[in-house]
């Protein structure tokens, strides 16, 4: 939803929502373009479900699902055609919202003087096509973070400021999927423009279809849509309720914050160490995690200098180096810190968790470490009946 | 072309290039700078470089041939394998006031440096019909065994871009930007799909230096280490990972065989494939 938008319009097709066909999805994506914005969604490429400019709905991955498990992401073919059964992919939305690689401002020394220009160009106005719910909250994680506080982002009050978000409902959740858990799926909460649920079976190819801001009503009415039909809205609710049963994954029934708390000490964390790349592969496809390292850049002449904000990543020796050297020098330290914050001091620091339970730090981790099975082990050692590991 | 004699006041910073035992592609990065090349020249004075100078020579360019200094920079490519080299990189170094090794040789030892898991002698039966002709030591090891290095450059080859930066860094009197994480995180700024976790394609990327911007994921395949181990890197889980994506002992042991095979941190590799062997990963652990 753009920051201007007014939840409580009136939205013309009611609370029951309207249904349209794959001709809606292709008009939906035409309608866009034709209002000035850069529609980004989910395409087939490289093996991958990922995030790209779309420039019409043929581009969608139909007839694509994906098969996950820890360290591991296979495309699978479906039979029913469907356009977003297939759960989060390689990237999140902040490539786009809180790019990964950014020009803050230039400076050149023009006879004598040195001469400041900040890089404040208008941003695309993106409309990003099948946010799934767990990512729809992580957009509001890092509006948090990143304009919420003290020290606002500009850059990223730019690009988010203009976002339409039109959400797809999850139907189709992974192996490594944990939504459900979190509190942050398979069902859209609020924020988006447009929310949609998809239904492919031997009635069709549909989609069912609720506005959530003025704007997304306004485009909706341009769609080819019917009155949503009992039947489908059924089917389509079925859909999520089921998809919330069908979670891979789940955290353990704790206070994630207090078990973080409490375990700092905890021999896990060696046992983590001991398979940790350090890579920082988890951190890059998190989608909240928003740590960020500046360079500057100067040319031969010494005349012209740039700084660049990159991400950058906890599990980079260089990310914690001080006068003397690393303060998380050891695997143990940096994983420690990682999972700790986000379950844990994101409440002190943020207010909420970090984590939306999308389930791509498993995927994407090359050997598989994963954040509920590590939740669980040290939620195991915290109770007081876990079996004594030397017996006597 | 004849050399022009260098004038006492030029105010240039003056720039020497050596080689030892190495197969030019990194000096020859210098040159492959086109567009800065002669912004380049503007800034510093080249002075010692034998791959940009005529080889006919000229009276008065002597000097500049043997490499008499002193210099206020020197990028040095090779690894040493020779007596007459080992004794060359103390003069390079006396006459250098910055010395930067430029590439896998300079810094590692190179791939010439597999014989120092072999008999050189076996070697030098097995490849020359005259052994006797050639001198060489039993091993080959980076500058930074003889003299103190001010800054490694990694890569086989370079690449062009941290070249450039580490010069230009060193003229703005600045520590270089060449971060020493992995390659993963290149990967995933530029939008690269793993090929591991995708493709189940083995992959050195998240135990290799980041510098090349991940060239080889971004074209389907497994990243092989051309820029070396990077900080502190997990070859025990690396390990672990590339027997899971199929590779046998003896192919973990050779990937880690190329162009770095003598870096430090690759010691414990042929220990640790073993032990893979002795006892192997649980199925989908």
């Amino acid at each position: 939803m753009t920051a201007d938008a007014d939840v409580n319009a009136a939205r013309p097709p009611g609370p029951d929502g309207l249904v349209m066909g794959k001709d809606g999805l292709a008009a939906l994506v035409d309608v866009l373009i034709r209002r000035g914005f850069t529609v980004v969604g989910p395409t087939a490429r490289d093996g991958a479900i990922v995030l790209a400019e779309l420039t019409s709905a043929d581009e969608l991955p139909y007839g694509w699902g994906v098969e996950l498990e820890a360290g591991r992401y296979r495309l699978r073919e479906r039979s029913d055609g469907a356009a977003f059964a297939h759960a989060a992919g390689p990237q999140s939305w902040k490539s786009f919202l809180h790019p990964s690689r950014v020009r803050e401002w230039s400076a050149d020394r023009v006879e004598g003087e040195l001469v400041l220009t900040a890089d404040r160009g208008t941003p695309p106005r993106y409309a990003f096509l099948g946010v799934r719910p767990c990512d729809l909250r992580a957009i509001a994680v890092q509006d948090r973070v990143l304009t919420g506080g003290a020290y606002r982002d500009p850059g990223y009050e730019g690009r988010r400021s203009g976002a339409l978000l039109i959400v797809v409902e999850c139907t189709e959740p992974g192996a490594t999927c944990f939504c459900a858990s979190m509190g942050t799926g398979p069902a859209a909460g609020p924020g988006h423009d447009l929310v949609m649920t998809e239904v492919a079976d031997a009635r069709g190819h549909r989609f069912w279809v609720r506005s959530g801001s003025r704007e997304g009503a306004e485009i909706l009415a341009e769609l080819p849509t019917r009155p949503a039909d009992a039947e489908t809205r059924e089917t389509a609710r079925a859909g999520v309720t089921a998809a919330a049963d069908r979670m891979g994954r789940s955290m353990p029934e704790a206070d994630l914050r207090e078990l973080m708390a409490g375990t700092l000490d905890a021999p896990r964390w060696d046992d983590v160490a001991g398979r940790c790349l350090t890579c920082g592969n988890c951190t890059m496809v998190c989608p909240t995690c928003f740590c960020t390292t500046t360079e500057d850049v100067t040319d031969l002449t010494g005349d012209h200098a740039e700084r660049w904000r990159l991400w950058d990543s906890c599990f980079d020796l260089d990310f914690s180096n001080l006068h003397g050297g690393p303060v998380r020098a050891s695997a143990r330290s940096r994983y420690r810190q990682w999972m700790t914050h986000k379950l844990g001091t994101w409440y002190d620091q943020f207010g909420s968790s970090g984590c939306v339970g999308c389930g791509r730090c498993i995927v994407w981790c090359p050997v598989g470490i994963d954040i509920t099975e590590e939740a669980a082990a040290l939620h195991d050692w915290t109770r007081p009946e876990r079996p004594d590991p030397e017996p006597s | 072309m004849t050399l022009q004699p260098v004038p006492a006041t030029d105010p240039r910073p003056t720039l020497a290039v050596w080689k030892f035992a190495s197969c030019d592609g990194c000096q020859l990065t210098l040159l492959d700078c086109e567009d800065e090349l002669l912004g380049l020249t503007e800034r510093v004075r080249i002075d010692h470089f034998l791959e940009m100078t005529p080889a006919e020579g000229a009276d008065g360019g002597r000097a500049r041939l043997e490499g008499r200094g002193p210099y206020d920079l020197s990028l040095v490519e090779g690894s040493i394998t020779t007596a007459e080299d080992a004794e060359r990189i103390r003069h390079v170094r006396r006459v250098s006031r910055y010395l930067v090794t430029i590439g896998a040789c300079a810094t590692a030892g190179g791939i010439q440096a597999l014989r120092n898991f072999a008999d050189v002698d076996d070697f030098l039966a097995a490849v020359y019909a005259r052994p006797e002709y050639i001198s060489t030591l039993a091993t080959s090891t980076p500058i930074s065994a003889h003299v103190p290095v001010d800054f490694e450059l990694r890569g086989c080859p370079i690449d062009r871009g941290q070249l450039l930066e580490v010069v230009t860094a060193h003229l703005a009197g600045r520590k270089p930007r060449i971060p020493g994480h992995s390659v993963c995180f290149e990967c995933k700024r530029r939008g690269t799909t793993c090929v591991t976790v995708a493709h189940g394609t083995p992959c050195l990327g998240p135990v290799t230096h980041a510098g090349c911007g991940a060239l080889c994921p971004a074209y389907g395949r497994g990243c092989y280490g051309c820029f070396g181990p990077s900080d502190k890197p997990d070859l025990r889980s690396m390990v672990a990972q590339l027997r899971r994506d199929g590779m046998s002992e003896r192919d973990i042991q050779r990937v880690f065989r190329t162009f770095n095979a003598a870096s430090p941190e690759y010691a414990p590799v042929p220990e640790l494939a073993a032990e893979e062997r002795r006892d192997p990963p649980a199925e989908g652990s």
